[in-house]
């Protein structure tokens, strides 16, 4: 049995629907931005990894080498008093999808100086294959009589696979390397004070891939059990919330909103080979 | 009365598996922790030996107006009080006894002070306060004694070496003495400081921490001095993996066998050396390599770290470059053996990788090739990578032209359908 209704009707039934399919859409893509960001660890909140910091504060030490390199969560600042020359290292942790930079600041010896000094930054992956910078200040040389100097690194985008032939950033630990490479030798050994702050963004699905990895690249995962224990092998080399499952994206939204207008593309397609309709005017069955 | 028998059942199975899964969940929860700390005994106790300079140039009053000995034995006095519990500390002296001209036995003068051991701070800073600026600097012969000291057990060791002045008994180079202890694969680590000190001191100190992998720190002041010193032993207080001291073949067949895990080897300029490591198919090995400059080389060096089958075909390397100051040069790869498919034992039989380690460092004449090269390997097997079938995220699509082609493709899909339906209408009127 068919309901009659004006062509009034129909079109405004028509409008409406289509009004609601934007509404969905707006609202998927918002939730969808919303669900990645909390399904990624969430940058802001960051709690402690021992060496007793806060949450403000992070780290007072830095670790020499990369086996003894001192864990940083992001937007944790880690400080370290150390002697020009020393090879300071810090690791972090950087999950698929985030774009991490890293920062450094270093304040030189009050000292009278013999010389300018160059401070590199260098970034290194779990496997210890060094990162490339897309942009920043990596090696800067301050002059004898500059008081600090700042240092900034911008990863490429961490993916959640690559081939294994590629240099290909993945979800694991970071190194952090901090140094000076030139300087004159009179200037060896003067207390330096330095700053490190990683920060991360999170790109969305723009970035997303298929497949994934097993376990993270952090050094050690295979070594302690055959199965990688969340946070077990090296303690705070894990993201707060430990690591994405890889298998969201807010692709699902921008794709299940795009079969939305499809079929309502589809029906209102449908409905304009039928004309008005049926006329208001003839009595059922006519 | 039934039901409430069966809702009192439903609640008491509910309360059971409730209790059930909290159970479970601290079970979960727990199992870590007695895992975690079965696996090595407690962690090996780190030890640390201050290696301090009695000669008599530390009678120079010109640190903070003081002698440079009264702010060695301040500073010490400090340190003392706040060394970690879990530290065993030495301290061992330099010429502090002998204070003639003899050379020949100026240069044997050292003594161990504290042996090393579970600290008595009472103890240690009575004996700390009977020094007096005497003799000769024999640092060689006192780091060597030094590392004697620390024998012993498996966990981190670190020398501080503290003096004012250059090693006064050549020939033997304290540079290459430190190198040759380090050699010896037993974690050892000489960190320098150097109290107001002379190009001389300075090149020798640095030399010194640099063939060992430590630090070296000019002090000028006292408080720069006891600061230095406790950052230092707190470090070798934090727990740390040590490798596993290991030797590389010259070729893939006879190589040793490696489990994940860290290990250190030792390898000279120019020098090729081999490993093996099984992977079994679905599994993925992962390993990286440092080479440490620890002496001085040329500019330009880089390192090569290749896995090839054992017919010699290449899979996959890892390489790196660079050039300047630096402490090592580092490069890793992944390698996912895919799962065969086909079932058995024959299937499952794991693939040996050999893993070549090379590097491109070089070094003047005059620089010495003995020991080789620090390398420090690191090697792990976990399960294999879910391969991508696409790049995008599952074959899902992104963005504003996918939505105007999908909505573009119903609209066309509709309109079809429309019509043919419209057509079919028509047929079935005609008829």
């Amino acid at each position: 049995m068919r309901t009659a209704r004006g062509p009034k009707a129909r079109r405004g039934a028509a409008a409406a629907l289509l009004l609601s399919a934007a509404g969905l859409a707006f609202a998927g893509t918002v939730a969808g931005a919303g669900t990645a960001a909390a399904d990624s660890p969430a940058p802001s909140a960051s709690t402690s990894t021992g060496d007793g910091g806060d949450t403000a504060q992070g780290p007072t030490e830095a670790g020499t080498s990369f086996r003894t390199a001192t864990p940083i969560a992001l937007d944790q600042r880690a400080t370290a008093d150390a002697s020009t020359g020393d090879y300071l290292y810090w690791v972090l942790p950087a999950d698929a999808g985030q774009q991490v930079t890293v920062k450094a600041a270093v304040t030189l010896p009050k000292a009278a100086r013999h010389g300018s000094a160059t401070w590199q930054l260098d970034v290194y992956d779990g496997l210890r294959r060094r990162q490339a910078c897309r942009f920043g200040a990596q090696t800067r040389t301050a002059a004898p009589d500059a008081g600090t100097v700042e240092l900034t690194c911008a990863l490429r985008t961490v993916r959640g696979w690559a081939e294994q032939w590629s240099n290909d950033p993945l979800p694991g630990s970071y190194y952090v390397r901090l140094t000076a490479v030139g300087l004159p030798a009179e200037d060896l050994g003067q207390p330096v004070r330095a700053e490190v702050e990683a920060t991360a963004a999170d790109t969305g699905g723009a970035q997303a891939v298929d497949g994934k990895l097993a376990a993270p690249l952090v050094p050690g995962t295979g070594a302690a059990a055959p199965q990688p224990q969340p946070g077990g092998p090296a303690d705070g080399s894990a993201p707060d919330g430990g690591w994405s499952h890889g298998w969201w994206s807010d692709r699902w939204v921008w794709t299940a909103v795009g079969g939305v207008l499809a079929a309502l593309a589809g029906i209102g397609g449908y409905r304009l080979t039928r004309g008005a309709g049926r006329p208001a005017h003839l009595p059922p069955g006519a | 009365m039934i039901t409430r028998r069966i809702t009192r059942r439903i609640i008491s199975t509910r309360l059971a598996a409730g209790v059930c899964g909290v159970l479970a969940a601290m079970a979960v929860s727990l199992a870590p922790t007695p895992a975690a700390a079965g696996e090595p005994p407690a962690h090996p106790t780190p030890k640390v030996e201050l290696t301090l300079d009695v000669s008599g140039s530390m009678r120079a009053r010109d640190i903070d107006g003081q002698s440079r000995m009264a702010a060695a034995k301040q500073a010490f006095n400090e340190v003392l009080d706040a060394v970690p519990k879990d530290v065993q500390l030495g301290i061992r002296t330099l010429g502090a006894t002998y204070p003639g001209n003899d050379r020949q036995v100026g240069c044997t003068d050292t003594k161990l002070l504290y042996p090393v051991g579970p600290l008595d701070r009472t103890e240690a800073k009575t004996a700390v306060a009977t020094l007096a600026p005497t003799g000769w600097t024999p640092i060689g012969p006192a780091l060597q004694a030094a590392a004697k000291d620390l024998k012993g057990g498996d966990g981190q060791r670190r020398i501080v070496l503290i003096t004012d002045g250059e090693d006064t008994c050549q020939p033997l180079d304290p540079c290459q003495v430190a190198r040759d202890i380090a050699a010896q694969g037993i974690h050892l680590t000489v960190d320098t400081l150097g109290l107001l000190p002379d190009a001389k001191t300075r090149s020798q100190l640095s030399c010194i921490a640099e063939a060992t992998g430590g630090t070296y720190t000019s002090v000028q002041h006292t408080d720069q001095l006891r600061k230095r010193v406790h950052q230092l032993v707190d470090r070798t207080a934090r727990p740390v993996a040590t490798p596993v001291a290991v030797a590389g073949t010259a070729a893939c067949a006879g190589a040793p066998e490696l489990k994940p895990g860290l290990y250190s080897d030792r390898e000279k300029f120019a020098e090729h050396r081999w490993y093996r490591v099984d992977v079994k198919p679905g599994q993925e090995l992962r390993a990286s390599v440092s080479v440490a400059a620890d002496r001085a080389v040329d500019n330009d060096y880089g390192v090569l770290l290749r896995a090839s089958t054992l017919s010699g075909r290449e899979i996959v390397r890892g390489a790196e470059a660079g050039d300047g100051r630096t402490d090592v040069i580092s490069t890793g790869l992944r390698y996912a053996k895919s799962d065969t498919g086909a079932s058995g034992a024959a299937a499952d039989a794991p693939e040996t990788v050999c893993l070549q380690v090379s590097n491109s460092f070089s070094a003047a004449p005059s620089v010495k090739t003995e020991p080789g090269l620090p390398v420090e390997l690191a090697v792990d097997v976990v399960d294999g990578p879910h391969d991508a079938s696409d790049v995008a995220s599952f074959g899902l699509g992104r963005g504003w032209w996918l939505l105007a082609a999908l909505a573009l493709t119903g609209l066309l899909g509709g309109l079809v359908w429309g019509w043919i339906s419209r057509w079919r209408v028509t047929v079935w009127r005609t008829n």
